[in-house]
């Protein structure tokens, strides 16, 4: 089977300082992967490089055998990736509903004309696309709280929220960026579940950046280890808690 | 429910219309306060259009005038040299709306990259620019006038064509707003990065919210110049750019219930003042009149309406 997402060779200078050097990945259709490492290892720029939000300094990302290079993010989110944000960015002022719907934007159908004449065109597609996003809010058990602003959603609900917003883009490949940060272990029980969950019912690939080690253990099948910008171990999980040079980039060299 | 309020609504617009109208047919409405109250909802229908550019896709313009000035001329020259009647108005402000557009596009693709403060600083030269091309333009086509002024425009600026393109111009920004791609404008204002990520294209929206918002802006100036009868750069400098501005934020930025209230009391306050203050106090109403607003933004800074509308406004929760 050919891989969903190949990386190969990523290289990223901000200036002087290269955050991502000869970076590797690939992922199966239907993998679950983790990518972890000491803080400033460059997991976060590697989301952005795929993502499409910066240009890399060289290499290549091919999505379902095609190249991603120099597309904007939105045509990316169209190829299908989508992502979470670690410092949560949600559309603050509107409602958690509007917060889907505008996600659901490339297939809702209608154009501008139609929207202004209130066509029964466009009304079926609103009635359409509203029920789906009702839908996925309660997959992330939101339903509750649609009508609400997502500003005033609590910490751990804002970052569901944020998950929902990503399924509505279509996603074949799902980007989460430290979903479990700021969680407790109650929530973290249930965003293991969540993930699990989606990952089954839209058949999703899903790689993401963690810190809460109980959750990448538990839930990831592979691992990928960055430090200095570069990938320095790979494997189950089991493999890279044993590997020796893993638990020096984390805890440093010993002593002896 | 939803029957009875739009009811209720078509009721209030009918009886305003009818109160205008009946008040200029028995005189008890002089000249002077029915060109007041066209101008009120000339200025709605401007303050709308940069509702959508600044209060809906959050692009900070400061060139609004500009567009105004740009639908005003275009529809004034037309009636003017193609003098074939009444029927060439409605014409004349198609083309100014279309000329509005076609602007926005050309000087929003470039410059929309900009964000807030930077993307002020370049309508506000814009603005600056279109003013300086309409001092001059007589040099090319002396029926513009220059800085002498554009005189001899025909009047077929009426009660009825303004009220109806305001209310126009009220459903047309509601039902943008409350679609997909009027979500989409919103979205960009609401965080550009995270509108990205979801698959909207943001310079598309962008510069749609811009160019619709300038269309509504060149709808507003044609109107306006068969109203007076007469344009002159200065009615299009960038000071003018910030009354709408003005009007936009006091209504509260992403409401169209408080454009529409805040452009007419705006209009309206600048006018009444007169007629209220005491003649010895009189010269003070540009002093009182700041103050005021000073006042209102002190005790709502989100505006009047704060991103609320009325409920008619907004569509129905669900059928």
């Amino acid at each position: 089977m050919s891989a969903l997402l190949s990386v190969q060779h990523l290289t990223k200078d901000f200036g002087g300082l290269r955050a991502v050097a000869d970076f590797r990945l690939e992922l199966a259709e239907g993998d679950l992967v983790g990518l972890i490492g000491p803080n400033g290892a460059g997991k976060t720029t590697v989301f952005n490089l795929i993502t499409g939000m910066i240009p890399p300094t060289s290499g290549e990302i091919a999505f379902q055998g095609k190249s991603l290079l120099g597309l904007r993010a939105h045509k990316i989110a169209h190829r299908g990736i989508a992502r979470t944000f670690q410092n949560i960015r949600l559309f603050n002022d509107l409602s958690v509903l509007d917060n889907v719907r505008i996600a659901y934007h490339p297939y809702a159908g209608y154009g501008l004309t139609q929207a202004v004449l209130r066509t029964p065109r466009f009304r079926k597609a609103e009635e359409t696309l509203t029920a789906q996003a009702h839908e996925l809010l309660s997959v992330v058990k939101l339903e509750e709280r649609a009508d609400e602003a997502a500003r005033n959603l609590p910490y751990g609900d804002q970052r569901r929220l944020e998950i929902a917003r990503a399924l509505a883009v279509k996603p074949r490949l799902l980007l989460l960026d430290e979903p479990a940060a700021g969680m407790n272990p109650g929530e973290i029980e249930r965003l293991m579940e969540l993930v699990r969950h989606i990952r089954g019912r839209f058949r999703l690939t899903i790689l993401l950046i963690e810190h809460q080690m109980r959750f990448v253990m538990q839930i990831c099948e592979r691992l990928t280890v960055m430090d200095f910008g570069q990938v320095i171990a790979e494997g189950t999980p089991q493999e890279v808690q044993a590997n020796a040079t893993v638990i020096e980039a984390y805890l440093g060299k010993g002593p002896c | 429910m939803i029957g009875r309020r739009r009811g209720i609504v078509l009721l209030v617009v009918v009886a305003v219309y009818a109160l205008v109208m009946g008040g200029a047919a028995t005189k008890l409405l002089n000249p002077y306060w029915q060109q007041i109250i066209q101008f009120a909802c000339i200025m709605t229908i401007s303050a709308l259009g940069l509702n959508v550019i600044y209060g809906y896709t959050g692009q900070f313009s400061l060139g609004h005038a500009a567009f105004y000035g740009i639908g005003a001329y275009t529809s004034a020259w037309i009636t003017k040299t193609w003098a074939v009647g009444a029927i060439s108005f409605p014409i004349a402000l198609a083309a100014g709306v279309i000329a509005a557009a076609l602007i926005a596009f050309l000087i929003g693709l470039p410059i929309l990259r900009l964000r807030s403060d930077y993307l002020g600083i370049a309508t506000l030269g814009f603005g600056i620019i279109v003013k300086v091309l309409f001092d001059n333009a007589d040099a090319v086509l002396p029926t513009l006038g220059g800085s002498r002024g554009m005189t001899g425009i025909p009047h077929y600026t009426t009660f009825t064509w303004v009220f109806l393109l305001a209310i126009g111009a009220v459903l047309f920004v509601r039902n943008f707003v409350y679609s997909s791609s009027g979500r989409a404008c919103i979205s960009v204002r609401e965080d550009e990065i995270a509108a990205e990520a979801i698959g909207i294209d943001t310079t598309r929206y962008k510069t749609l919210g811009f160019v619709l918002g300038c269309a509504l802006g060149g709808l507003a100036g044609g109107l306006y110049a068969h109203l007076y009868t007469f344009l002159h750069p200065m009615n299009i400098d960038f000071l003018k750019s910030f009354d709408v501005l003005l009007i936009v934020v006091l209504g509260g930025l992403g409401s169209i219930s408080g454009t529409v209230v805040a452009a007419c009391a705006w209009t309206l306050l600048l006018e009444g003042l007169r007629v209220v203050l005491p003649s010895e106090i009189l010269d003070w109403r540009l002093v009182i009149y700041p103050l005021m607003l000073i006042t209102v933004m002190l005790l709502r800074p989100q505006g009047l309406f704060g991103g609320q509308e009325f409920k008619f406004l907004r569509p129905g929760a669900k059928p």
